[in-house]
């Protein structure tokens, strides 16, 4: 017996001996969930990652992050139309996360200061052909880079970005940007070919041996109706107007300009006429406001500068300078049908903006790839029905947005490399979703919305100066920190604190944690407490 | 002077720690080398609000006194729980006694330091609910009225929980225990008893007399370092849901004291020298019954023979300490590290 203190009897053990472990039914288990803004957006960034790097202020990493998948971010941050803020989880707390405005302001940071894309892969000695060079051609050229392909990279217009440059009005997207962000595509050794019209896709892969093609020929022609015209009557399509615009010869519309449609290209084709010098720039739809295929903001944006709409109503016919509308009123279902009313409008110009279209001419020559619907028929790797020849963007079917474009071309890039190795492409398994109902938002203060400031109105009327404007540093790394980090830990330290068993370990500066199992047992407040969903509690197999 | 809080925005404001904020700003629990006063092992329910909450207040005591901290402990689950022959959970110097003498065996321990010339080792005493406001109830008194240097704890689970679920002066009304049945038409315990300890304390007029919950583990932290800053006698009364005897999910624990404070029926605040100073405003407002529904001992107030005019009863006592404490504010409810004040 060894010599004790006075008046102690017994030796002291450590209750560590006791391996309350074994009272577990169910053990808390680390998880990564799949943030439902990543879920959400078509080019496939995760978005959650980026944000992360952002919260910390560490823009150069977020940046980094976000061009992992899309090389356009400061394009994006204006143009995209963020299906992530509506998929947002903080929409049931306060606002979405700026998600779009936070990776504009990353965008413009990388190009103030400067900041590169990767380095092209090592040389892999496979070629590829990629036609078209709108965002889906070039995303797929940026991706094939990366992997180390060889990339020639053709279009029929004198300059790259196609509906970015001939769809999308300056005052939504700058040029200046637009030109930087592409040029840093190119600088990784993309071979362009500009002003040339691919006519026979079978020889021009055969003649310059390519390996694959990726086609990304896009829907650049407007749909037409047949109104009954008078021959002095101005009728053009919003994507001739748009791209004549941009090619710095504008048509001469007149005093009165009268668009027809209701998509996002109308807005543009009545918001580009009012900065032509139209006085009145009237949209006719014939649904209501509440169903125009439009996005709310370019709406408000666009009423904001004095267009007007005239909703429930059709275009009859085009006399001269005036047209007849036919009002229109809602049927039972909900569709309009006519009402036989009519009404004369001035007009000295008409732009149809009801759709586009791809130009066949190219693959109904070619024969080979299945065309239906108007639309490239392709496989989930982007094949076409001709081996080697993958498509994507607004030439096959899916929404016809930039981003679904940039997505489509990482996508086909994928597939072309599985293609050229032979090898198939190795699909990766989503994890669960992290919804609302897997977060604590206790947690997150209370935090709304930083709204993004716009020019004023006066300085927009007669000029395509950018409309909406960056935010600030301040303001940026406000909004990333909003980000809830759904379903991806953040090291909060939650469950490390709330363990009534100090069954947490802390792994040190990023290295996360870890359960104790000897000693956790099993209470489920780690993962009751976590924010942001990242702990599950899994059966014990007993 | 107006006073406008500054709100500090970011991903996970009041969780634990935050990768963003400095070291120096970050709870005592964030830290990988916290004290760990009561190690693992220990012999606690799962999801015990005790133990969390002992070791939140005292891993907090440890560093505000540069762990020189002696605790004293009354009979209790606390006890039971961390000490079985032939082991113990704690990390820092601990003394049992009794069940009713924790506060003059703390006065004791604070003397023989005194005695001793060691002003720098501080003394902690704690007691469960029974322990502090039923058995031992006047030497508390008297550690109060001649002020010795002594941080008393109540860690109120608002039953004898040791023993099997018995009532103490600190069980809600309506609450069902082992010794108040749901039988009768008033089932569980009775209505207009019982004891309200912290402002039994303030009457006392000692320096510091403070509420917390393991909820708010900034706000908690943040008082037992206020205490330290005090000699003399003090007083902290932390809400600890106890699983068992509430018959609450052993993954509710801090939920449900979140509750206790968010619907009222725990007012959170802290006084010195007999003066409420600051109050925990109220964030998302919240109907008794969110926190009652979540407890069996409540269980007899709803289901097939609902006791809605009881409800309303228990209401009516949250809204009492909503209008005494003011504890609603129309203002934004910024966390509590991030509530410095400017003058405007
Ligand atoms: C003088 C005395 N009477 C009764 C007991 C039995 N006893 C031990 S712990 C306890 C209840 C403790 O209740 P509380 O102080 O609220 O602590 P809890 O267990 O709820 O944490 C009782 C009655 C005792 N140990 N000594
Ligand atoms: S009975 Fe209650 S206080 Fe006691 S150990 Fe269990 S949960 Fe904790
Ligand atoms: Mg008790």
């Amino acid at each position: 017996m060894n010599k004790r203190p006075f008046a102690i009897t017994l030796d002291v053990g450590s209750s560590r001996a006791n391996h309350t472990g074994s009272w577990r039914v169910e053990r808390p288990v680390y998880v990564d969930r799949l943030p439902p803004c990543n879920n959400a957006c078509p080019a496939g960034e995760n978005i959650q990652g980026w944000l992360y790097e952002a919260e910390s202020g560490n823009y150069e990493a977020a940046w980094r992050a976000l061009v992992e998948e899309n090389p356009f971010p400061a394009i994006m941050g204006r143009i995209c139309f963020h299906p992530c803020e509506t998929a947002c989880n903080r929409v049931q707390v306060d606002e979405a996360v700026g998600i779009n405005a936070v990776e504009r302001f990353l965008g413009d940071y990388a190009l103030a200061h400067g900041l590169r894309l990767p380095h092209p892969g090592a040389a892999t000695g496979h070629r590829v052909l990629v036609v078209g060079a709108g965002p889906a051609g070039l995303s797929a050229a940026y991706h094939l880079r990366r992997m180390g392909h060889y990339v020639r990279l053709v279009d029929s217009s004198p300059k790259l970005g196609g509906m970015m440059r001939y769809g999308i009005p300056a005052y939504r997207l700058p040029r200046d940007v637009l030109d930087a962000e592409i040029a840093r595509v190119i600088d990784m050794g993309v071979d362009v070919v500009l002003d040339h019209n691919v006519q026979d896709i079978e020889r021009e892969r055969e003649l310059g041996n390519f390996d694959a093609v990726f086609l990304a020929v896009g829907a650049q022609l407007g749909k037409r109706v047949d109104i009954p015209a008078g021959d002095s009557s101005k009728i053009l399509d919003a994507v001739t107007f748009l791209h004549q615009v941009a090619d710095e010869r504008p048509p001469m519309l007149g005093r009165r300009v009268v668009v027809y449609g209701g998509g996002d290209t109308a807005l543009d084709a009545a918001r580009t006429a009012r900065r032509l010098g139209a006085t009145e720039a009237v949209i006719v739809y014939r649904r209501t406001q509440d169903q125009m295929p439009a996005h709310g903001e370019e709406l408000t944006q666009a009423l904001g500068e004095g267009v007007t709409l005239r909703w429930l109503s059709t275009i009859n016919q085009v006399d001269g300078d005036t047209i007849m509308i036919e009002k229109m009123r809602l049927n039972a279902e909900g569709f309009p049908e006519a009402t036989g009313e009519f009404e004369a409008l001035g007009a000295d110009a008409v732009v149809l903006a009801l759709g586009q279209e791809t130009d066949l001419t190219l693959l109904e020559r070619d024969g080979r790839v299945e065309v239906k619907d108007g639309v490239v028929q392709v496989a989930s790797d982007l094949m076409t029905s001709d081996r080697g020849v993958f498509a994507g963007g607004d030439a096959v079917p899916a929404n016809r947005t930039a981003t679904v474009a940039v997505g489509h071309g990482k996508k086909a890039a994928r597939g072309i490399d599985a293609f050229v190795r032979g090898v198939s492409v190795e699909s990766v398994a989503k994890h669960e979703l992290a919804s609302f109902e897997h977060l604590n938002t206790w947690y997150y203060s209370d935090a709304e919305r930083t709204q993004r400031p716009e020019l004023e109105k006066v300085r927009r009327q007669d000029n395509f100066e950018e409309v909406v404007l960056g935010l600030t540093e301040r303001n940026a790394l406000f909004e990333a920190r909003r980000c809830m980090s759904c379903g991806n830990c953040f090291e909060c330290d939650n469950c490390f604190g709330v363990c009534p068993d100090n069954a947490v370990m802390k792994l040190g500066a990023n290295g996360k944690y870890e359960i104790d199992y000897d000693f956790c047992k099993g209470c489920g407040i780690c993962a009751r407490e976590c924010p942001c969903g990242a702990i599950t509690m899994v059966p014990e197999l007993i | 002077m107006t006073r406008r809080p500054i709100h500090f925005y970011q991903v996970g404001s009041f969780a634990v720690g935050n990768r963003l904020l400095s070291d120096g700003e970050r709870t005592v629990q964030s830290d990988a080398a916290r004290t760990n006063s009561i190690d693992s092992g220990h012999r606690a329910c799962q999801g015990c609000g005790e133990a969390l909450g002992a070791r939140y207040a005292l891993d907090a005591a440890m560093r505000a006194t540069g762990n020189r901290v002696v605790a004293v402990n009354a009979t209790g689950c606390l006890e039971v729980f961390s000490t079985p022959y032939p082991e113990t959970s704690w990390r820092i110097p601990w003394l049992h006694s009794l069940f009713g003498n924790a506060p003059a065996v703390a006065t004791g321990v604070a003397a023989a330091l005194r005695v001793k010339g060691r002003d720098d080792v501080r003394v902690v005493s704690q007691a469960g609910d029974g322990g502090t406001v039923d058995i031992g109830f006047g030497a508390l008194s008297g550690m109060f009225e001649r002020n010795d240097d002594v941080l008393f704890i109540c860690y109120d689970n608002e039953g004898y929980m040791n023993t099997g679920v018995q009532r103490s002066a600190a069980t809600p009304p309506a609450a069902r225990t082992a010794t108040t049945e749901v039988v009768g038409p008033h089932p569980g315990n009775a209505f207009g008893q019982g004891k309200d300890l912290p402002r039994i304390a303030m009457a006392h007029d000692v320096a510091y007399v403070a509420t917390a919950t393991v909820a708010d583990l900034h706000d908690l932290e943040a008082k037992v370092e206020r205490a330290m800053q005090f000699r003399g006698a003090r007083y902290l009364h932390i809400l600890v849901p106890c699983p068992l005897g509430w018959g609450s999910d052993s993954s509710e624990t801090i939920h449900v004291a979140r509750l206790a404070k968010e619907t009222g029926l725990f007012p959170v605040f802290e006084a010195e020298y007999g003066v409420v100073t600051s109050v925990s405003k109220i964030r998302r407002v919240t109907p008794v019954e969110e926190y009652l529904k979540l407890q069996r001992r409540f269980a007899h107030l709803f289901g097939k023979n609902p006791r809605p005019d009881i409800v309303t009863h228990l209401q009516e006592i949250a809204n009492r300490n909503i209008e005494r404490y003011g504890l609603r504010d129309e203002e934004v409810v910024a966390p509590r590290h991030a509530r410095t004040e400017v003058e405007v």
